[in-house]
């Protein structure tokens, strides 16, 4: 489903990601993992369109054919481009209105490892923003209150009662984001990110900060994504039990390269990724 | 002539683009330490330019005659002073907002600034006030007849050369005392910072005064110079300085300096062969246009959003 | 440091501050002592740093904080609004009449600068050029055109919004804080050119503009010959302060939609979308919203709503000139809206009618106005950046049959 290939993305001179490939399987559940600074969350970063790689390849493939994850965030134009108005006029569209809501709208949707929910706005709202493919935005309709409106409003505000419902947040629908405890943050801004309807759910660290029964039922959770609503899930972990426990495919990433792939049974059995990894913290995989 | 014209604007814009660097210097080093638009400081320079007058008046009353003694006391005193209202104005408005939203500080600066505008307008009145000129003379250089020359005013003088003697000072501080050190390790990285044990709060305060400081300088030259100002100069100076520290690149010092230069240049040669009316209009739409162009500015680094 | 000494410390600072600046003023080239000022200031300044330590930690009472004043008196207090605001113009001369026009048309100002700041989260500190862009198209649009009010109306509001896009499109795609200062540097373009192009606009000395007519019938004791004019046609005596009271309820209809509008708004898309900007950009970005163009529509619209107002302004003054569109006229607007506590409707009602109308119940308080809104804003940024009063937010419930 996902496809990246070549991944290079350079920080002034710091080369943050050398030349990373890999694929994500439609219905599957990746993991990326690595020690600290290896580029996770760059990777991340680049697949959901929040940086711009500097050179390489992502893909993603869907029903509607094949997007170029890199073309919609805006590329830079070349005198050559003069010559092919077509491919010009699209560049000067993207740079002009492309940007990381693009990915988001070709189905990559992502969550963040420092918690990001609007904090003074209830729960519902929270969801009801992320819904804007279900709602009425026309201003008038609205205004007017009219049939159009109110009929796409009670679907997303019963959308959202699922989405609550599921995450097991049934009671908390009315409260502000920010007054949730903080598991409860983490598995509200999971069902801000399914209300968005992804294809491709991308995860950052949803494990960080939750206790041990927490942990336990987000691996359920996430199953569950997968199973019942057709989800294909990536992603970021250090709990290397969750990760074990669910993943279908590990990349691991060291220094900004992809150093394993293949099964958790796999990858855990590579002396390079022993080296590398588990030899740092081997105490937090046991 | 056209020539000594041409001459003439470029001597006058370097003069005009050494005040708005060391405004700008201000701006450049608190937005790149706390990453806010300070939108006082330019009322920080407005307080420079009375405290100017206010103490000249007053060595004045004492008896003092020389000039470069006098002119070496106010600047001492004006800067002392100034400093002090920039540190108070971060104590104030803006350490309790550091963690506050986004919004909280900017406004916060704008009440400050609201604030310093009207108290000096309530002590010291509305009109125009001016000073008694000092610094007579200048030189005429390039002189090929009566009319044909370059005119070097001594204030001018004055102006560049104290201009690059405070750049180089405040160089020397950043690059080489231990302070220094710790306003660059604050920012570039604020938390890792106060991890090793840099107060950060001294650091950001020691900013402040050295920005207003910097803003006195340029406060006491363009006053001797001028010789008249109001308690509204702060505005579009502060707004001009902001030009050219963006325009320099927000966040590096030289840039500011550079910034300065180049605006000062550009609205000099402007106000001399296009129309003296709109050199404002003109200055603010080159803010516009490089925001739009090249918000890194000449000499600054791309940001990258953390995310 | 132990609070004494601290106190000490506070008045010793506070007393070089002061000393140079208050205690002497500049006359002429010499100075004017008034040696006692410092010191009253820093005494001022101590007892407030002592106060400060001892209010620390002293919150408002849980019970008034937590209290919803908002669903409790909604119904009353806005019944005796619109009373009061139905029978007020009968009652007042020409004097306060114009005052309370004055204040409505704030009321409309904040009320769009309030979609701008208060809810979309954009710090806009040329809101006056906007304001002025409506004014004067009003204004400019008789002399040149003869456009009535009617088409000003709507052209004005247009034309501003248009400003506002253009000046928002390549800014807004831009770390926050470059907006506050590019519309700041709009605002004095828009002024100096007001103020320059003395050919098109008469430069300092202002264009005038017309009354608005009501539907065609114009308000002079003396219509042109073949027109009728209001009091004919109605059959009253002449009065001259027909038009005024027209002129207020005309802007109290404007405002009573601008309510309705900015109340909807909060529970659509729109709206909601600008609440979201404002609490976290990039959160927003991942779900798919496209930042530039909803950030635009919120400056837009505020632009617009300035637009508005200023045709207002326009025809209340009769006349309109540069100097009434300066920075300080955008910090009033501002000074509004903090205080009124960003984002709450009413609290920004309220403090529009009292900020306009104090300055001129108490000319000391006209004096004071800037100092004072100075202050207001850099405390409410301290204590209370949310505002007075928690806005209140809507309520979902489940559908029955969903269970």
């Amino acid at each position: 489903m996902l496809t990246v290939r070549e991944l290079c993305m350079r920080f002034g001179g710091v080369m943050a990601l050398n030349r990373v490939g890999f694929d994500v399987a439609a219905g599957s559940v990746t993991a990326l993992i690595g020690p600290n600074g290896a580029g996770k969350t760059t990777v991340f970063n680049c697949i959901t369109g929040f940086y711009k790689a500097s050179s390489g390849q992502i893909r993603l493939r869907g029903q509607t054919g094949e997007i170029d994850l890199i073309a919609i965030l805006g590329e830079p134009l070349h005198v050559g481009d003069a010559w092919q108005p077509g491919k010009l006029a699209h560049k000067i569209y993207y740079k002009m209105f492309g940007g990381a809501h693009l990915a988001t709208r070709a189905g990559v949707v992502r969550t963040f490892q420092n918690v990001r929910l609007f904090k003074e706005m209830t729960a519902m709202e929270n969801l009801l923003v992320a819904q804007r493919h279900r709602v009425d935005w026309r201003p008038l309709s609205g205004l007017v209150q009219s049939r159009r409106f109110r009929r796409a409003e009670a679907a997303a505000v019963e959308r959202g009662w699922y989405w609550l419902d599921f995450f097991g947040l049934g009671e908390d629908g009315n409260r502000l984001a920010g007054e949730l405890p903080y598991g409860r943050q983490r598995r509200l801004e999971m069902a801000r990110a399914m209300c968005v309807e992804p294809r491709l759910l991308c995860l950052d660290e949803p494990a960080a900060g939750l206790n041990p029964r927490e942990t336990r039922e987000l691996s359920g959770l996430i199953r569950q994504l997968r199973d019942r609503h057709g989800v294909t899930v990536c992603l970021i972990e250090h709990d290397m039990g969750l990760v074990m426990e669910i993943s279908d495919h590990v990349v691991v990433l060291d220094h900004g390269q992809v150093i394993a792939t293949g099964t958790p049974r796999e990858v855990g059995e590579d002396p390079l990724v022993l080296e590398a990894y588990l030899g740092i913290s081997g105490e937090e995989a046991a | 002539m056209t020539g000594h014209i041409f001459a003439q604007q470029a001597v006058n814009g370097l003069v005009l683009g050494s005040v708005y660097g060391l405004i700008a210097v201000g701006y450049t080093m608190v937005y790149g330490i706390i990453g806010m638009i300070n939108f006082a400081h330019g009322e920080i320079y407005m307080i420079a330019a009375y405290l100017t007058a206010i103490f000249l008046a007053g060595l004045t009353l004492l008896g003092l005659q020389s000039p470069p003694l006098a002119i070496l006391l106010v600047l001492a005193a004006t800067i002392a002073c100034t400093a002090l209202y920039g540190w108070s104005v971060e104590r104030i408005a803006y350490r309790p907002l550091r963690h506050a939203n986004r919004l909280a500080p900017l406004i916060s600066a704008i009440g400050i600034s609201l604030i310093l505008q009207n108290y000096v307008r309530l002590s010291q009145g509305a009109r125009t006030q001016g000073i008694p000129s000092i610094l007579d003379g200048g030189f005429h250089l390039f002189a090929s007849g009566p009319d044909a020359f370059v005119r070097l005013t001594h204030a001018q003088l004055l102006i560049v050369v104290t201009a690059i003697i405070s750049m180089f000072l405040l160089h020397f501080f950043i690059a080489r005392t231990a302070m220094g050190r710790a306003c660059r390790a604050v920012q570039q990285d604020r938390v890792m910072a106060s991890l090793l044990g840099v107060n950060t709060d001294r650091v950001i305060a020691i900013v402040f005064v050295l920005g207003a400081g910097m803003a006195a300088v340029a406060g006491v030259l363009v006053t001797l110079n001028y010789g008249s100002f109001d308690f509204f100069i702060g505005f579009v100076a502060g707004i001009k300085a902001f030009t050219a520290a963006v325009l320099g690149g927000i966040g590096s010092l030289p840039g500011a300096m550079l910034g300065g230069v180049v605006l000062g240049l550009a609205e000099s040669f402007f106000s001399g062969f296009v129309n003296t009316d709109y050199k404002d209009v003109f200055a603010f739409s080159l803010l516009v246009l490089v925001l739009i162009f090249k918000p890194s500015g000449l000499l600054g680094v791309p940001e990258v959003e953390k995310v | 440091m132990s609070e004494a000494k601290e106190t000490l410390l506070t008045g010793l600072v506070a007393l070089l501050l002061f000393a140079p600046l208050t205690g002497v003023s500049l006359e002429g080239y010499g100075l004017n002592s008034h040696w006692q000022n410092p010191f009253l200031l820093a005494g001022m300044a101590m007892i407030g740093r002592l106060l400060l330590g001892r209010l620390r930690g002293l919150r408002l009472p849980a019970g008034l904080a937590e209290y919803d004043w908002q669903t409790r008196l909604q119904r009353p207090i806005l019944a005796v609004v619109v009373i009061a605001a139905l029978i007020f113009p009968w009652l007042v001369g020409k004097y306060w009449l114009n005052v309370a026009t004055l204040a409505l048309i704030y009321v409309l100002l904040a009320l769009g600068l309030n979609i701008v700041v208060g809810l979309a989260g954009l710090l806009d500190l040329g809101f006056v050029a906007f304001y002025a862009v409506g004014a004067y198209f009003y204004a400019l649009g008789f002399k040149y055109l003869d456009l009535s009010f009617w088409i000003a109306l709507p052209g004005g509001a247009l034309l501003a919004g248009v400003c506002g896009m253009l000046l928002g499109f390549p800014v807004l795609r831009m770390h926050g804080d470059y907006l506050a200062i590019v519309t700041l540097g709009f605002g004095e373009i828009v002024r100096l050119v007001l103020n320059n192009w003395i050919d098109f606009t008469n430069g300092p000395n202002g264009v005038r503009a017309p009354f608005p007519s009501f539907f065609g019938l114009d308000f002079s004791r003396h219509p042109m010959p073949g027109k009728s004019s209001f009091h004919q046609f109605f059959n009253l005596p002449y009065s001259s302060i027909h038009k005024e009271i027209f002129l207020f309820f005309l802007l109290f209809i404007v405002v009573c939609g601008m309510v309705y509008f900015v109340r909807r708004l909060r529970r659509m898309p729109l709206g909601r979308a600008w609440e979201a900007l404002r609490e976290d950009e990039i959160a927003c970005r991942a779900l798919g919203i496209n930042h530039v163009t909803v950030k635009l529509s919120a400056f837009g619209i505020g632009a617009m709503t300035g637009g508005i107002g200023g045709a207002f302004f326009a025809a209340s003054q009769g006349f309109v000139n540069p100097t009434s569109f300066t920075f300080m006229e955008s910090a009033h607007i501002l000074a509004i809206v903090v205080l009124g506590g960003m984002g709450s409707t009413a609290g920004v009602i309220g403090a529009a009618v009292i900020l306009t109308v104090l300055p001129e119940a108490l000319r000391d308080f006209a004096e004071y106005r800037g100092l004072l809104f100075g202050c207001a804003m850099v405390m409410m940024m301290i204590w209370r950046p949310r505002g007075l009063l928690r806005s209140r937010r809507a309520l979902f419930r489940r559908e029955q049959r969903a269970c």
